[in-house]
């Protein structure tokens, strides 16, 4: 019973099978980074390099036709490019981050629409270029796992800094000569896990997993590393349910899973011991 | 249909005799009309021919269902004097576009006179409510997909009245219903009620009168012209819309279509021979974009895609799942994929079930003219022998 539940799907299938590892990678890699864009108040860039990736693909579109590779190369390049732009533009004036992002996103955006225009194709790009999770081949999991991999080495260097930097960053201007590096690292971390991840499982998928899960965690330990681990358990544990969901009740497989981590964000709203909203009664009341 | 084809062909020598003499009153101006896609846009070619300067809205190898229309386009709509436009909802974004464009012409819907089929997927209820009691076609057609012998005959009878010309014998009555009815083909608020309606000959009467107001959209398969017999039909409506709109080249609209068809049946009976050889159990392709229910209805095979109905909609895993059990149970060896769409997981299916990928088939928009499908007759020809080769081997 419980296997045929739980189990079976995964041992029958392939695809299935595929799409959970597929999942694990994103929830290593992605969560991280999205506990740190949470704690630096920028949760919503993920939706915006979502836009901000268009021209660079409408370019690989225009150079090699529907490659997926030259159109990802090409959102790589143009992500990069406005996750640096805009963080150099927040480090020497005194525009936050998050206007300057939304600037050169919105720049980036209507540039994509043009090219794309301009080639006068209709082909939807952004859907040929979004996968799905149940679609993901050899390369497109090579992709992802190296992408973790990549992430996780390089967070583990960073990590000391980046949690200085989210917290007092001009404490850590005054210190060390890090800082800089440690901003333009993150952010093309971010960007490398957006784009890698839209390519092979789809914007809602990659957004999802990334932020959802962070600020389910956010309820429950106060420490950044608390915060990853339980982050990477709640997405990996929203997959598995979303997988199975959309495999016994027939439901679109991206939606199912970002649900399942919604529900486990909403629950640990309500019940989170950290700040959730049916709070333990405060100690110092008791004598 | 018939009869119906047969008065065209009077028409087109009372029209060619009636115009002789005016022949030098010709416009000598080309009259702007405007089709939304490339496979309609070809036809409307074919017919118009010299006498019309043609845009093709969604150019080849673009996709109708997600289409976003262009000020460009908006203008060549405003300029036109007719619109050609498939029907059946499969131009979503059309309305919108005549809005914007101010177009107040007529608009020709090319599967006016097609006999629509349901989707084969989705909830079969829906489709009960308006009214199948007549002859409840839909009960065959979906369950057992209905293509095996037994469905045919009766199913010739009910729902081919209109365009099926190879059983002139049984649809007699139907025809004459379909004669009373089918010529008053310009009024085009008749034919609207009647795209979206469809499969009833008996229910006419009531049919015009709006009986079908609060009608579900995209309730039936859009993709009509991959049959040729409803191309045969399409090419009739423009045909009778071009020569209305401009009746000083009526005649060259007639002979053009008389050509025209000719190739087009010459092609069906090629098509037919090229897949009848196909054994009974070779003949269920699996493809990534469900867009040839009328293509398999034509030509007794039976299509599976693992994402329903639309470009748009996501699949689930219990799909993909149903579809992997499907290829292994029935031993199916080829899966092909589309021009249009995206078909990472339909080689995720190949590869886990074994399968080989057959070729790239054309469903929703032609091939640029140096590929392989330029036209809609070398579109369906590429189809065919494509299938074929996989298939047969």
């Amino acid at each position: 019973m419980i296997w045929e539940l739980l189990f079976e799907p995964f041992a029958a299938y392939g695809f299935m099978r595929r799409a959970l590892i597929g999942c694990v990678a994103i929830a290593v890699g992605a969560t991280p980074i999205g506990v740190f864009l949470m704690l630096r108040r920028m949760s919503l860039t993920g939706d915006a390099m979502a836009h901000a990736i268009l021209p660079g693909a409408a370019v690989g579109y225009l150079i090699a036709g529907l490659s997926l590779t030259a159109m990802t190369i090409g959102g790589l390049v143009a992500g990069m490019a406005v996750a640096l732009f805009s963080g150099f533009v927040s480090r020497v004036t005194p525009l936050r981050e998050d206007a300057s992002l939304a600037a050169f996103y919105l720049i980036s955006l209507a540039a994509g629409v043009l090219i794309v225009s301009m080639r006068g194709s209709n082909v939807d790009l952004m859907h040929v270029l979004f996968g799905t999770v149940l679609a993901l081949d050899d390369p497109a999991l090579i992709l992802l796992c190296s992408i973790a991999s990549v992430t996780t080495v390089a967070m583990a260097l960073l990590f000391r800094p980046l949690v200085l930097e989210c917290a007092d960053p001009q404490f850590l201007r005054s210190v060390s000569r890090m800082s800089a590096v440690t901003h333009f690292t993150f952010l093309a971390l971010a960007v490398l896990n957006l784009v890698g991840g839209f390519q092979a499982l789809g914007t809602l998928m990659i957004v999802g997993i990334m932020i959802l899960p962070a600020a389910a965690a956010r309820f429950w330990v106060t420490t950044v590393g608390g915060m990853i681990a339980v982050g990477i358990v709640v997405a990996i544990a929203s997959s598995m349910a979303g997988l199975l969901l959309s495999y016994h009740y027939s439901l679109p497989s991206g939606p199912a899973i970002i649900l399942s981590a919604g529900i486990a964000y909403a629950l640990s709203l309500i019940i989170g011991p950290v700040g959730g909203l049916i709070r333990p009664l405060p100690r110092t009341n008791t004598p | 249909m018939n009869s119906r084809r047969t008065l065209l062909k009077v028409g087109t020598a009372a029209v060619a005799l009636m115009m002789a003499p005016q022949a030098d009153l010709r416009a000598s101006e080309p009259m702007p009309v405007v089709a939304t896609f490339s496979i309609l846009g070809d036809m409307v070619a074919q017919i118009g021919g010299e006498h019309i300067a043609l845009t093709t809205l969604v150019g080849p190898d673009g996709d109708a269902h997600v289409y976003q229309p262009t000020p460009a386009d908006a203008r060549a709509v405003s300029d036109a004097d007719l619109l050609f436009v498939n029907g059946l909802e499969f131009e979503g974004w059309l309305d919108r576009l005549i809005d914007a464009s101010g177009y107040e012409g007529d608009r020709v819907v090319a599967t006016a006179s097609v006999e629509p089929i349901p989707f084969e997927e989705g909830d079969h209820d829906d489709h009960g409510e308006h009214g199948d009691d007549d002859h409840g076609h839909d009960d065959h057609g979906h369950d057992d997909h209905g293509h095996d012998d037994h469905g045919h005959d009766d199913h010739a009878k009910a729902e081919h009245a209109e365009h099926g010309h190879d059983d002139h014998d049984h649809d007699d009555d139907h025809a004459k219903a379909e004669e009373a009815h089918g010529h008053g083909d310009h009024d085009h608020d008749h034919e609207e009620a009647k795209a979206e309606h469809g499969h009833d000959d008996h229910g006419h009467d009531d049919h015009a009168d709006g009986g079908h107001a609060g009608h579900d959209h995209g309730e039936f398969d859009p993709h009509a012209w991959q049959s040729i017999d409803n191309a045969i039909a399409y090419v009739d409506e423009i045909t009778a819309a071009l020569a209305k709109a401009d009746p000083a080249n009526a005649a060259d609209f007639y002979q053009n279509r008389a050509a025209y068809v000719a190739e087009l049946e010459a092609l069906d009976a090629e098509i037919r021979g090229i897949l009848a050889g196909l054994p009974e159990d070779r003949r269920t392709i699996v493809t990534s974009h469900d867009a040839f229910g009328y293509f398999a209805e034509a030509y007794d095979l039976t299509f599976e895609a693992p994402v329903g109905l639309s470009t748009e909609s996501e699949a689930s895993a219990a799909d993909v799942a149903e579809m992997i059990e499907q290829i292994r149970d029935e031993n199916i060896s080829a899966v092909f994929v589309e021009s249009i769409t995206d078909n990472r997981l339909l080689e995720l299916i190949a590869n886990e079930t074994g399968a080989v990928i057959g070729g790239t088939l054309y469903s929703d928009a032609l091939s640029g003219p140096d590929g392989p499908a330029g036209t809609y007759l070398d579109m369906m020809r590429h189809n065919a022998t494509t299938l074929a080769s996989a298939l047969g081997s």
